[in-house]
C-alpha cells in the first residue's frame, strides 16, 4: 500500500518546451517547439517517441543520434529528469526550455544511448548497486525472473505505481530504519508488519543508504536564486555516489542535515571546527579564526523538487522520496568556504 | 579508526584501499619494470575546495601503447604491448606503423567503489590523435575469452559508464562478484587461513582482473 508522499513523487512531472537545434533544421519555416510533460522519475530518452513526430519532417537525411542540451550543457540522460531540473535550474524555469539534437552526438562527453535498452540497463545496474548497499548483496535482483525484471522496468517507464508496488516486494529490500521510523511504524495501522521487519532489520548493526549527491558550489552569497550563476559545464558540479552509513542505536535519529554533512565532512559541520582547533595549537590562530568564521554552508537541498528543511528526519526522507531504483538523489547548493 | 590489516569478507574499507594501492604500486615498480609505474592520483575536489584529509584517490596507468595488427595471434593472450618504449614520442615510430598496424593507447584506472567496497577497473582506448576507440575496436585488442564473455553478458560484464571523477565516458569492469572470488582467493592461501592481508589485496585482485584486459602480472608480485 503506497503512501501519499510516494504517490506525489510518482505523479511529479516537469513541463518541457523542446526546441530543435538550428543545425538540424532542414525545413522552412523551422518547426515550433514541442511541449511535453516529463515524469520526474523518468529519463529524457524515454520521451523521444513523443517528441520525434513533431520534428521528423524537418530533419536532414541520415541516421539519428539523439541528445539534449540545456543552455549549451549536454544533458546526462542517465540522471532522472527531475534531478536534472532541480540541479541545473536554481530558479525553476517553467516550462523548462531544452534543445534537442538529432545529429552530432558528443560521444567524448556523453555515454551512448541507442534506445530504450540502454536506459533500462542503466536503471537495473543502479538498482543492483542500491540493493548491494542496502542488503549487502544483489542476489534478489539477479534472481528475479526476466519477465519480472521487465515488468518492473515497464512500471517505472509508464509511471504505474500500482504495478510497481505489486512487484517491488520481490526485491526484498531491507527497510531503512532508525529510531524515528521505528516509532512511526509502531503507531501506524500496519504496526504488526513493521515490528517483524524491525526484528530482521535490527540484526544489522551498520545500515547503509544509497545516496547520489549532486553539489553545486558558489563563492559568493546571494539574495535570490535568480542571482545564482548558470552552469557552463558538468565540471561545475561535484557528483558523489556514496552511501550514507550509520550505526543503529537506541534513541538515535538522523536528520537530512546530518546525512549531507557526513557525506561532505571536511566541508561543513563539526569536522571543520575540529581542524580549526588543531591549527590553533600550531599557533596559526588567525587562520583558525578564519576557518571558523568562513565555513561552507548548505544553502539549499532539493529532493523531488522540494526545498527541504534540513531538520527533517532522514529516514522519512529516504523512505518517501527515493527514486524507483532505491536511490535518494539530492541536489545541493553550497556556499564555498572562503579561504 | 580501523584500517584493517586483514580482509576476511572480500571487501576493502576506503583506508584499506589506500594502503593496498600503495603496496600494489610499489610491488609493480619492483617486479614489473617492463611497464611504466602506476601513479596515485589524490582526489582533490576543486569544486568544493575539499582538502584531502581522508587521502582518497585512485591508481592510474596511462598511455600504454598497443600495436594492434589485423592478424590474430591466439597463442599470445597478453596485450601486444610495446614494452620497451616508455616515451610516447619515441614509440610512434613510423617504420612500425603501416597500413595494417594502428597505435592504440590505453589508460587504466583502479578506483575504489564505496558502494561495493571493492576496487573497480576503468579503462579507455584512444589512437594517437586522441580520438576515443569504440568497444568494437577495443574488442580486437582484448583477449579472446574476454570477447566471448562480452557477447554473453553485454550489459553486466564490461559496461560503458561515466568515470566517477572525470565526467567522461570510460569502460568499466563490473564489480558484482568481486568480493566472492576474492574470498575464494583468500581461502586458497593456507598460511593466512581465510584472511587476506590488505597489502596483497590489490595484487590478488589484479592477478584476476588484469587478465580480462590482457595485463599479466609476474608471479613474484604475489609473494
Amino acid at each position: 500500500m503506497a503512501n501519499e508522499a510516494v504517490k506525489y513523487v510518482w505523479e511529479g512531472a516537469i513541463p518541457l518546451q523542446i526546441h530543435l537545434h538550428k543545425s538540424d533544421v532542414a525545413s522552412h519555416p523551422a518547426p515550433p517547439p514541442a511541449l511535453v510533460l516529463a515524469p520526474r522519475i523518468g529519463y529524457l530518452p524515454l520521451l523521444i517517441p513523443h517528441i520525434k513526430p513533431y520534428f521528423k519532417d524537418s530533419l536532414p537525411p541520415g541516421e539519428d543520434s539523439i541528445w539534449f542540451d540545456y543552455k549549451g550543457v549536454p544533458l546526462k540522460w542517465y540522471i532522472p529528469t527531475g534531478v536534472l531540473f532541480d540541479l541545473l535550474c536554481a530558479e525553476p524555469e517553467r516550462p523548462w526550455n531544452l534543445t534537442i539534437h538529432f545529429r552530432g552526438y558528443p560521444s567524448n562527453i556523453l555515454i551512448p544511448c541507442e534506445g530504450e535498452d540502454f536506459v533500462k540497463w542503466n536503471f537495473v545496474n543502479s538498482l543492483k548497486e542500491a540493493q548491494y548497499i542496502i542488503n549487502g548483496n544483489c542476489k534478489n535482483v539477479m534472481n528475479m525472473s526476466q519477465s519480472d525484471q521487465e515488468d518492473l522496468w515497464t512500471s517505472v517507464m509508464n509511471g504505474d505505481l500500482d504495478a510497481y508496488t505489486k512487484l517491488s516486494p520481490k526485491l526484498k529490500m531491507a527497510t531503512i530504519e532508525d529510531d524515528f521510523s521505528r516509532k512511526a511504524s509502531l503507531s501506524s495501522p500496519q504496526s504488526r508488519q513493521g515490528a517483524t521487519e524491525m526484528d530482521v532489520a535490527g540484526q544489522v548493526k551498520t545500515a547503509r543508504v544509497p545516496v547520489r549527491l549532486y553539489v553545486r558550489s558558489i563563492n559568493q552569497d546571494f539574495e535570490n536564486l535568480e542571482d545564482v550563476p548558470e552552469i557552463d559545464t558538468w565540471d561545475d558540479i561535484s557528483y558523489l555516489n556514496r552511501p550514507f552509513e550509520f550505526l543503529r542505536e537506541e534513541g538515535k535519529c538522523f536528520t537530512l542535515r546530518n546525512a549531507i554533512e557526513s557525506l561532505l565532512p571536511e566541508f561543513i559541520g563539526d569536522k571543520a571546527q575540529t581542524s580549526g582547533e588543531e591549527r590553533s595549537k600550531d599557533d596559526d590562530t588567525e587562520e583558525a579564526d578564519g576557518l571558523l568564521r568562513e565555513m561552507g554552508e548548505i544553502k539549499l537541498a532539493r529532493i523531488q523538487g522540494i526545498e527541504m528543511k534540513l531538520e527533517i528526519p532522514f529516514s522519512w526522507v529516504v523512505n518517501n522520496l527515493m527514486n524507483p531504483e532505491f536511490y535518494l538523489h539530492i541536489s545541493v547548493l553550497v556556499k564555498a568556504p572562503q579561504r | 579508526m580501523n584500517s584493517g590489516r586483514e580482509v576476511s569478507d572480500g571487501r576493502l574499507t576506503v583506508e584499506g584501499f589506500s594502503v593496498a594501492a600503495r603496496a600494489f604500486a610499489d610491488k609493480w615498480k619492483i617486479h614489473n619494470q617492463s611497464f611504466p609505474p602506476w601513479s596515485w592520483v589524490p582526489l582533490i575536489n576543486r569544486t568544493l575546495h575539499l582538502s584531502n584529509q581522508q587521502e582518497e584517490g585512485y591508481l592510474s596507468l596511462e598511455e600504454i601503447l598497443i600495436l594492434s595488427s589485423l592478424e590474430e595471434s591466439p597463442e599470445d593472450e597478453s596485450l601486444n604491448v610495446a614494452t620497451d618504449c616508455l616515451e610516447k614520442e619515441e614509440s610512434v615510430d613510423h617504420t612500425i606503423l603501416n597500413q595494417e598496424n594502428e597505435a592504440h593507447y590505453y589508460d587504466f584506472h583502479i578506483v575504489y567503489s564505496s558502494s561495493y567496497k571493492v576496487p573497480v577497473l576503468y579503462f579507455r582506448g584512444y589512437c594517437s590523435g586522441g580520438q576515443p576507440l569504440s568497444l568494437d575496436v577495443i574488442k580486437k585488442d582484448l583477449p579472446s575469452c574476454s570477447v566471448s564473455l562480452l557477447h554473453e553478458s553485454k550489459w553486466t560484464f564490461i559496461t560503458q559508464e561515466e568515470h566517477p571523477y572525470l565526467n567522461r565516458p570510460w569502460f568499466k569492469l563490473h564489480p558484482c562478484g568481486t568480493e566472492d572470488w576474492i574470498k575464494l582467493l583468500s581461502q586458497s592461501s593456507i598460511s593466512t587461513g581465510c584472511q587476506m592481508p590488505v597489502d596483497l589485496y590489490l595484487v590478488s585482485w589484479f592477478s584476476v582482473v588484469g587478465q580480462v584486459v590482457g595485463l599479466r602480472i609476474p608471479l613474484e608480485m604475489l609473494n
